[in-house]
């Protein structure tokens, strides 16, 4: 082992063990200290996350030219988001990525109250990030808004017949037909981007929930917090694809009188 | 030949196979189903895809059987579309990509590195589940129909103008590639913290440096082909996308999606066999590797360029002149390191003491074959000749001459050479040197003829061709019964051997990798204790030095 | 000779007198192509021949009866110099060689003469400016430098001429060219080479290149009636575009005589060049193409007008110089003339960079 940090790490955990010789119980047998499992098992977190980079970046990538060529009707394709529920929702994931990072300071600290505390804190705030997002869907559902499945251009052929959005956007013009279309391209990225989004939110919460009967029998808080702290760095990912999707599906031209 | 041998076989009165291995350890079919030993993983992988090597293998004889003429009357043209399709998925996602990674760079990657296991065993048995789940999804694919979209899924065809089981078939690759990405991570994971004392970087065996250039394409590479196939799968269902030009998507952007996965594929496929090419040369000649630096760090080198040519796949689509341009140069710039790997392995001879078991014989074919199929890459990298030459059994030809002359035939010098470690038994050799010279020559009158026939100009794909060409084809065919007998021989004569094999002990080629430092077959935790690294690799003087030393203290 | 079988007796037969390495040289760019393709040939050999004799000749005297103890080399930093520059040198030499090629072949000539080809599962349609249709064949005349404008109405197809050395992607919603100069006269194969679903094997046919008398007796005897300028108009009138395109001062819409080959602000602001590319945009996009001063009122003309109907109002737009009439190729039999006098656009629209010049 060359990596220092992880030596510095195994001989903190070694040393709180009452017998350096023996394994403690959540050392895998193939690693030689605790040291190498945590830092193996940590390195192998970023190396998946950097898989979900480029997993993600087919998407971006096709975000971004469909967007280049197609700039109106993704306008006012995101002037039909609730902006209110988007900074909602952005809000609702900072704060869970802040509760959990306490969750992992607290399994750190063997604080077995502070992390269970934490853990369903995040559990909730997951809940809800999925909850508001069921709102939004469900809205783009009543409005015909659902590419493919349940679709209709009126909104963007004649967006005074959407009085709600013409309102904050009424400069706002009507789109030409095959322009309009476009608007169907805009959401078929928002519900695959979003959608993907989700589907590693529910991932994380499956795992949340996993976590959160194993905390309370103790797990995490015996100096073994790899678990903790790899599901963390998932989680803080899932939250920066987030930051991402946010501005560029809610945030196009939003200038209310232009 | 077998007078100028260096297998060292223990006398076989006395000889017997060590009581405790990692075969024995634990019975039941549980044991095998919930192991994380690498090494049974490993064995589990083997098993898996030896199966689908004869499935893809089958689809491919009916393939030539189909061209013996002209007129397609051996199969419609739809079926002959579903057949060459469902043998280029099965050979590539199902064969090819873990061949040589998942099966004896799963069983040897630990023990090289001087490890007990894998960094993640349970995420290793996770990616060989996740393989069977895509594989039966494969089989479930051809068992209600099939597809016929070719292994490359081109939209806007794939999207909207076939109604053949393009979902499943899209999926069942979708979870293949989760099976590679898992198994990519878990040896870069292993490679760079699980190394024992005194393993440094430039110690390590060059297999494991071309595995680890496998790994970085297989994790940063195949996201990209599954969030391809999502997409596709998406606008196949609810038909709005980003593909297809009808809805106002771009068919390009698949093609450069698409790539972006399966260029750097196809170094997946291949760099792996460099690495036991590189094992097989060393010990058979008893010299270090030549130039061990460049050969590790033309790994890399065709690891980082491989992902910057993918546009090559595209030079007549229409891709503007001058990105053609850039793309060609870095392809030529990435057959170079392949090049310099040719002619340092073949230094490797230079002055040493050669012998000719099986799989030299196979590493000896493969350096042949894959200067061909290496070459002929330069007439598609380069623009001009590419446009004639692409998409006719040219590309068909070159790809053959570097998957299957080179993986296939690489392939099968690691399964002969590593086959006494992992069973601790002996091939027969006489007839697996039969089984390399047949799999040579009828490799060759294979696929040579198809590059005159790509010459010609006959397209690929095609279920019915010009009967001018049908000479050549008649060849091919003729090539593809000598070749199909080259690859039943080993799986007869390596069943037999698990019995009746003599008793290999554990290091029958002389060899210095920590591998062969163990028993054959290995303990389920590789070595009694925890090696110490402390020679460079292929280092023969150590090992003589080692020898003397045991003797002496008998 | 009894023993032999009469079906290996055939087949000998067939290969000795039907033996061939290459196809047909039958275009200007055949040779150049083939010159390129044997200089790599050569380096391959030469390559393979140094392989092979190195394994060998090592395998010969190094063999282990001969050479009991090898000697352990480590490396040699000039040998991987020698084996990396010289392979990187032949391959750049290939690469500059072969981007001449490719600028040559997928760059038209300016007098070159236009046909236009649609792909489809599984036919080729061709479109000559005469008026004259074909299917699954291609007539071209021998010594005139010929411009195919390709696209697909489906999925992708790639038309190919072996014998001309020539293919391009024919690729749904865009369009992408290819030109050659036929010199022998002949019949060739023409094949579509990228796989487009079941009858793939079936998208074949023909291309018969002619001297020019007979090319020009072969369009007479083919011709339609009208040429496909004509079409054009008789379309534009069908669809009403002159009810808004017409040269009257209070035009809804901007006259469309000279457009082609001429510079155009949009709306956005943008320049661009009118060509073939930017005229299909502009008939089924409409609203991301107004011209600058012009309202966005043009409606989409998707999926009321085939691809060949495109080209025919291309074509039309092409001739539309002077007048609303078409004085030029009311003849549907003679040679166009050589492009005499017209602007070639010399850059290329985003959306088809690299394309489509005539």
């Amino acid at each position: 082992m060359s990596d220092s940090t992880a030596i510095a790490r195994g001989a903190a955990a070694e040393a709180a063990h009452p017998h350096p010789g023996e394994h403690p119980p959540y050392q895998r047998h193939h690693f030689e200290t605790v040291g190498q499992q945590f830092d193996a098992t940590n390195f192998a977190m970023w190396l998946f996350l950097l898989t979900e980079v480029m997993f993600f970046g087919g998407l971006f990538a096709s975000y971004l030219i469909m967007r280049n060529w197609y700039y109106p009707a993704f306008v006012e394709g995101s002037h039909q988001l609730n902006i209110g529920w988007g900074t909602a929702n952005t809000a609702v994931l900072i704060i869970s990525s802040f509760t959990m990072a306490m969750g992992v300071w607290s399994a750190e600290m063997r604080k077995k109250g502070m992390l269970l505390l934490f853990l369903s804190l995040t559990w909730i705030l997951g809940m809800a990030f999925l909850g508001i997002k069921t709102i939004e869907y469900h809205e783009k559902w009543v409005k015909h808004h659902v590419p493919g499945l349940n679709w209709s251009d009126s909104s963007f052929l004649n967006p005074a017949s959407d009085p709600e959005v013409h309102k904050d956007y009424p400069g706002d013009k009507p789109l030409a037909p095959e322009m309009a279309q476009k608007a169907e391209m805009y959401f078929f990225l928002y519900f695959a981007m979003t959608g993907m989004h989700a589907l590693h939110m529910i991932i994380g919460i499956s795992i949340l929930t996993f976590m959160i009967i194993r905390a309370r029998q103790g797990a995490y808080t015996t100096g073994h917090v790899t678990y903790v702290e790899n599901f963390g760095l998932y989680w803080h990912f899932v939250d920066i694809i987030w930051i991402f999707l946010f501005p560029l599906l809610y945030l196009i031209s939003r200038f209310p009188n232009s | 030949m077998s007078a100028a041998t260096i297998i060292s076989l223990p006398d076989q009165s006395t000889a017997r196979i060590p009581k405790m291995n990692f075969l024995t350890k634990e019975n039941g079919l549980l044991s095998w189903l919930l192991t994380g030993d690498h090494k049974r993983i490993a064995t589990l992988y083997l098993v898996s895809i030896t199966f689908f090597f004869f499935i893809g293998g089958a689809l491919a004889g009916l393939i030539r059987l189909e061209l013996l003429t002209p007129q397609n009357d051996l199969m419609a043209a739809d079926t002959y579309n579903k057949v060459f399709s469902m043998h280029g998925l099965i050979m590539v996602f199902f064969f090819l990509v873990p061949s040589v990674p998942a099966t004896i760079g799963n069983f040897l990657m630990p023990m090289m590195v001087g490890a007990k296991d894998l960094a993640l065993p349970k995420i290793n048995l996770l990616s060989w589940y996740l393989y069977v789940i895509a594989g039966i999804m494969m089989i479930y694919t051809m068992s209600v129909g099939g597809v016929d979209t070719g292994w490359t899924f081109t939209t806007p065809l794939s999207t909207h103008y076939l109604n053949t089981h393009v979902i499943s078939a899209g999926l069942s690759v979708f979870v293949a590639g989760f099976s590679s990405i898992f198994t990519g991570l878990n040896f870069i994971v292993t490679i760079h913290k699980m190394r024992c004392p005194g393993m440094t970087w430039f110690r390590l065996p060059l297999f494991v440096w071309s595995n680890y250039a496998a790994s970085i394409l297989m994790v940063l590479g195949t996201p990209v082909l599954a969030i391809t196939l999502v997409l596709v799968v998406l606008e196949r269902t609810v038909h709005i996308g980003v593909f297809d030009p009808a809805y106002g998507g771009d068919p390009l952007l698949f093609q450069h999606l698409f790539w972006f996965y399966s260029h750097p594929a196809v170094y997946i496929m291949i760099l792996p066999g460099f690495g036991v090419i590189s094992e097989v040369i060393s010990t058979f000649s008893r010299k270090r590797v030549f130039g061990y630096t460049a050969v590790a760090f033309s790994s890399v080198a065709i690891a980082i360029f491989g992902f910057f040519v993918w546009a090559h796949h595209m030079f007549i689509m229409g891709i503007s002149n001058y990105s053609a341009l850039v793309f060609s140069l870095l392809t030529m710039l990435v057959a170079v390191p392949s090049a310099i790997k040719i002619y340092n392995w073949a230094f490797t001879l230079y002055k040493g003491s050669i012998t000719f078991e099986t799989p030299m014989l196979y590493a000896i074919g493969f350096m042949g074959l894959f200067t061909i199929g290496g070459l002929t890459g330069v007439f598609l990298g380069a623009t001009g000749t590419d446009i004639h030459l692409t998409e006719t059994y040219f590309v068909v030809a070159h790809f053959h001459f570097v998957m299957v002359g080179g993986m296939l035939m690489s392939f099968l010098a690691g399964i002969h050479f590593w086959w006494p470690k992992w069973t601790g038994r002996m091939y027969p050799e006489k007839i697996s040197q039969l089984a390399a010279l047949t799999t040579f020559i009828g490799f060759n009158l294979t696929f040579f003829p198809q590059f005159i026939l790509g010459t010609l100009g006959m397209p690929r794909r095609y279920a019915a061709y010009p009967p001018e060409f049908q000479v050549l084809n008649v060849f091919s065919t003729a090539g593809a019964t000598v070749l199909g007998i080259g690859y039943l021989l080993p799986i007869l004569y390596l069943t037999w051997s698990l019995k009746y094999g003599e008793i290999a002990g554990d290091n029958p080629w002389q060899a210095t990798g920590l591998e062969w430092q163990t028993q054959s077959p290995p303990l389920t935790e590789n070595f009694p204790e925890i090696p110490i690294m402390d020679h460079e690799a292929y280092d023969y003087e150590w090992l003589e030095r080692q020898q003397r030393k045991e003797v002496a203290s008998v | 000779m009894s023993h032999i079988s009469p079906v290996l007796w055939q087949f000998l037969v067939k290969w000795l007198t039907n033996f061939q390495l290459f196809p047909p040289e039958a275009s200007k760019v055949a040779p150049e192509m083939d010159a390129l393709y044997f200089f790599m040939v050569l380096i391959s050999l030469v390559g393979l021949t140094v392989v092979v004799l190195l394994i060998v000749s090592f395998s010969i005297l190094y063999n282990k009866r001969r050479h009991p103890v090898a000697t352990q080399i480590e490396g040699s930093t000039l040998l991987e110099a020698t084996w990396t520059i010289i392979p990187l040198g032949l391959f750049l030499v290939t690469f500059v060689w072969g981007a001449l090629l490719y600028f040559r072949i997928y760059t038209p000539p300016a007098n070159a003469m236009n046909i236009y080809v649609v792909g489809k599962q599984w036919m080729w349609k061709v479109e000559h400016p005469g008026g004259q249709h074909e299917i699954d064949a291609l007539h071209v005349p021998t010594g005139r430098p010929v411009q195919l404008t390709i696209i697909s109405q489906d999925v992708f197809h790639s038309f190919s001429i072996p014998a001309f050395r020539v293919k391009r992607e024919a690729i749904p919603g865009r369009y992408t060219s290819v030109w050659f100069e036929a010199t022998e006269p002949g019949t060739y194969h023409l094949f579509c080479t990228q796989y487009c679903g079941t009858n793939h094997s079936q998208m074949i046919g023909e291309v018969v290149a002619m001297t020019p008398d007979d090319f020009r007796k072969w369009l007479q005897g083919s011709t339609s009636g009208n040429s496909l300028a004509q079409d054009g108009e008789r379309l534009f009138a069908s669809l009403s575009c002159n009810a808004c395109h017409n040269p009257s001062p209070s035009s809804r819409g901007p006259n469309l005589v000279g457009v082609y080959g001429s510079h155009l602000t949009l709306a956005s602001g943008q320049t661009i060049t009118v060509d073939d590319a930017y005229l299909r945009q502009a008939i089924l996009n409409p609203s991301e193409h107004i011209t600058q001063g012009y309202a966005p009122i043009m409606p989409t003309y998707q999926g009321q007008v085939s691809e060949e109907g495109i080209f025919a109002l291309v074509e039309y737009l092409k001739h539309l110089d002077s007048d609303y009439r078409i004085q030029q190729t009311l003849n549907t039999t003679v040679l166009p003339a050589n492009n005499e006098g017209r602007p070639a656009p010399g850059a290329s629209t985003p959306n088809a960079p690299g394309e489509v010049k005539q």
